[in-house]
């Protein structure tokens, strides 16, 4: 049994990263060992999710330590899709760095900072231990801090200073956190965790200590009232940054939440998730009615993330089979398609030099095809069959109907209806009305300098994308089984207790 | 003994709070890393103050005999102060860039980005 191939998605990027510091100088070196680095970590998670679809959940005990003991390294259904989203995700990003980001950059270790940022995520995908997910969490963080504020100008810097404040704070609760559990428990390995927890005593406390977990994964996957440094600081860096960040950041808190509130915190679900489905309806309105507020490309979209989270947070929330498959679902499809809308606002950018939609204006006219680009995943961020943000929305709503949580569908539909409000905003000013400099095909001269080969690895990435939000849209079935099956193995936790401490 | 540890992180909580909530950027960091503090002597006094019993197995036996020293959340604490480190030592060279760039430590002056246009 080669179980051993569930480490490689943390060890590979560290590889690359180590290889591309060794030569320091040369910015072609970094870009190749990005691409291919990235492709490679690409075909490992598929093999690896394969793997675990064909033989159930793998886990590794690193160094041989025994498994509450030491660090476990766990794939099952829900980790080894996310890594494979966040390497569909890091590919495309490798793809777009190289046609829009500036040599300043790429020469002060962009493409390295990807790849540890990459190897952050992979890990809190990954791991199986508390402890090791602050780690990853840090790992995470202190490369998204750099790449925020990458370049240095004072946009970047002001909001860097919130979101590195704010996230500071989160992971001092999160520390806090797992000293108290470790306290009350006296293990961090989840399994053992989930093991256990039906059989401590100190039930107040230990409901305690999940909202102190709650709050800090709440403070990364910006719900409700935590999400204040997203919209702050999102629409600063360089557009390749924001989009990854932008996809795959904050799933790592949803991700922990639901890991943690379907496996290890179920002692008190009338409070825990009674919590989160208040703050799930609070998110998507208050991220949605931001939006609406909002006149910058990517403000806009930043606001939609937050909304977006709300359903994933309503899906754990409600804390149903078909709920949590439908926030697994609309993980999936969200990551992919809000990478893709902020690489759209990219081009934008460089086609007409500015992400302010009062400044911007007839781009359908010169470039009808970036206008389909862009219409696909909007549409989808919409909720409009046949694409895959339906299907998300539908499994979800339909999970609140059958709980009879009637209000909440109110408002998961309402929500609907404004960010399709939010996105024909864009479309009006962005693509449809005439561009207000008056001349119908003003571009920007910096685009007119940009080589034909950086223009097609600046469209790849999207094409690319786009292509699988019609791919999850069309043929949904594989995709809702998939997410189906990772539900169950989620809310009946004792295959996975069973897989990392080896019982049988 | 846990009492005074316990006093301790008290303060450290309330005076890291206090500080993260002024509009300097010096005193934000300093309170930031009150916290950190607070937290890792979390840990160490909630994972048991054991005093005199190293976590050796005595010559003969199988298992540990309690009371023992758990030697784990001083692995934990060591960790987070090494990370704790780094991260702080890069939030306070960014908030000294951050002050070189805008020009002001008072964080109501920074909201540049924010503006609705």
């Amino acid at each position: 049994m080669t179980n051993q191939i569930i480490i490689l998605p943390i060890i590979l990027p560290l590889i690359f990263a180590v290889t591309m510091l060794f030569f320091w100088k040369s910015v072609k070196i970094h870009r190749y060992v990005n691409l291919i680095g990235s492709t490679i970590s690409l075909v490992v998670s598929v093999i690896i999710m394969i793997q675990v679809l064909s033989d159930g959940i793998i886990s590794l005990q690193v160094g041989s330590w025994q498994a509450p003991f030491g660090i476990s390294i766990v794939a099952d259904l829900l980790s080894a899709v996310m890594i494979v989203i966040t390497a569909v995700i890091g590919f495309a990003t490798a793809l777009y760095s190289i046609g829009t980001i500036d040599p300043g950059r790429e020469k002060f270790l962009y493409y390295p900072l990807l790849q540890f940022l990459l190897m952050g995520i992979n890990g809190a995908f990954l791991t199986g231990d508390i402890f090791n997910l602050y780690v990853w969490f840090e790992v995470m963080l202190i490369s998204s801090f750099v790449l925020l504020a990458l370049g240095g100008t004072r946009g970047q810097f002001e909001g860097a200073i919130k979101y590195v404040t704010l996230n500071l704070l989160s992971s001092a609760i999160f520390l806090a956190a797992v000293g108290i559990l470790y306290g009350i428990a006296g293990t961090l390995n989840m399994a053992d965790l989930a093991r256990r927890i039906p059989f401590i005593e100190q039930k107040e406390l230990l409901t305690a200590v999940s909202v102190l977990f709650m709050i800090a994964f709440g403070v990364k996957a910006a719900i409700f009232p935590l999400f204040f440094w997203l919209p702050a600081s999102y629409h600063t860096p360089p557009v390749a940054v924001s989009a990854i960040f932008a996809g795959l950041l904050t799933k790592v808190g949803v991700y922990a939440l639901i890991r943690f509130f379907t496996t290890i915190f179920v002692h008190d679900i009338g409070f825990t998730h009674n919590l989160l489905l208040i703050s799930a309806a609070l998110t998507m309105l208050t991220g949605v009615l931001g939006a609406a507020a909002q006149s910058d490309f990517r403000k806009i979209l930043s606001f939609h993330i937050i909304s977006q989270i709300g359903y994933m947070i309503l899906g754990l929330a409600l804390f149903s089979p078909l709920a949590i498959a439908g926030a697994i679902f609309y993980i999936i499809h969200h990551i992919i398609v809000k990478t893709n809308l902020f690489f759209v606002s990219g081009v934008v950018d460089k086609l007409k030099g500015s992400y302010d939609l009062g400044k911007l204006g007839g781009v359908y006219k010169y470039y009808p095809i970036l206008g389909l680009l862009f219409l696909i995943p909007a549409l989808s961020l919409a909720g409009i069959p046949p694409l895959s943000g339906f299907w998300a929305k539908f499994v979800v709503i339909k999970a609140s109907l059958e709980i009879k949580e009637y209000l909440i569908v109110g408002i998961a539909l309402l929500v609907g209806l404004l960010t399709l409000f939010s996105m024909t905003k864009i479309w009006n000013e962005v693509f449809w009305k005439d561009d207000p400099k008056g001349s119908e095909n003003y571009i920007d001269e910096s685009y007119k300098q940009i080589s034909t080969v950086k223009k097609y690895l600046m469209f790849a990435p999207i094409i690319l994308l786009a292509l699988i939000t019609i791919v999850i849209g069309f043929y949904a079935e594989p995709f809702f089984n998939y997410a189906n099956a990772a539900a169950e193995q989620l809310i009946d936790s004792s295959t996975y207790i069973n897989s990392v401490l080896g019982l049988k | 003994m846990s009492f005074l540890l316990a006093l301790i992180i008290g303060i450290l909580y309330g005076a890291g709070t206090y500080m993260i909530l002024r509009r300097s950027l010096v005193k934000v960091i300093l309170g930031l890393i009150f916290l950190g503090h607070a937290a890792n002597l979390l840990i160490f006094t909630i994972g048991r103050l054991t005093k005199g019993a190293p976590p050796f197995i005595p010559q003969g036996a199988e298992t540990l005999a309690e009371p023992y020293a758990d030697p784990l959340p001083q692995a934990l604490i060591l960790t987070a102060i090494v990370i704790g480190f780094g991260v702080q030592a890069f939030a306070i060279v960014l908030f000294k860039r951050t002050y070189q760039t805008v020009g002001t430590d008072d964080l109501d002056k920074m909201k540049s980005t924010d503006e609705l246009k």
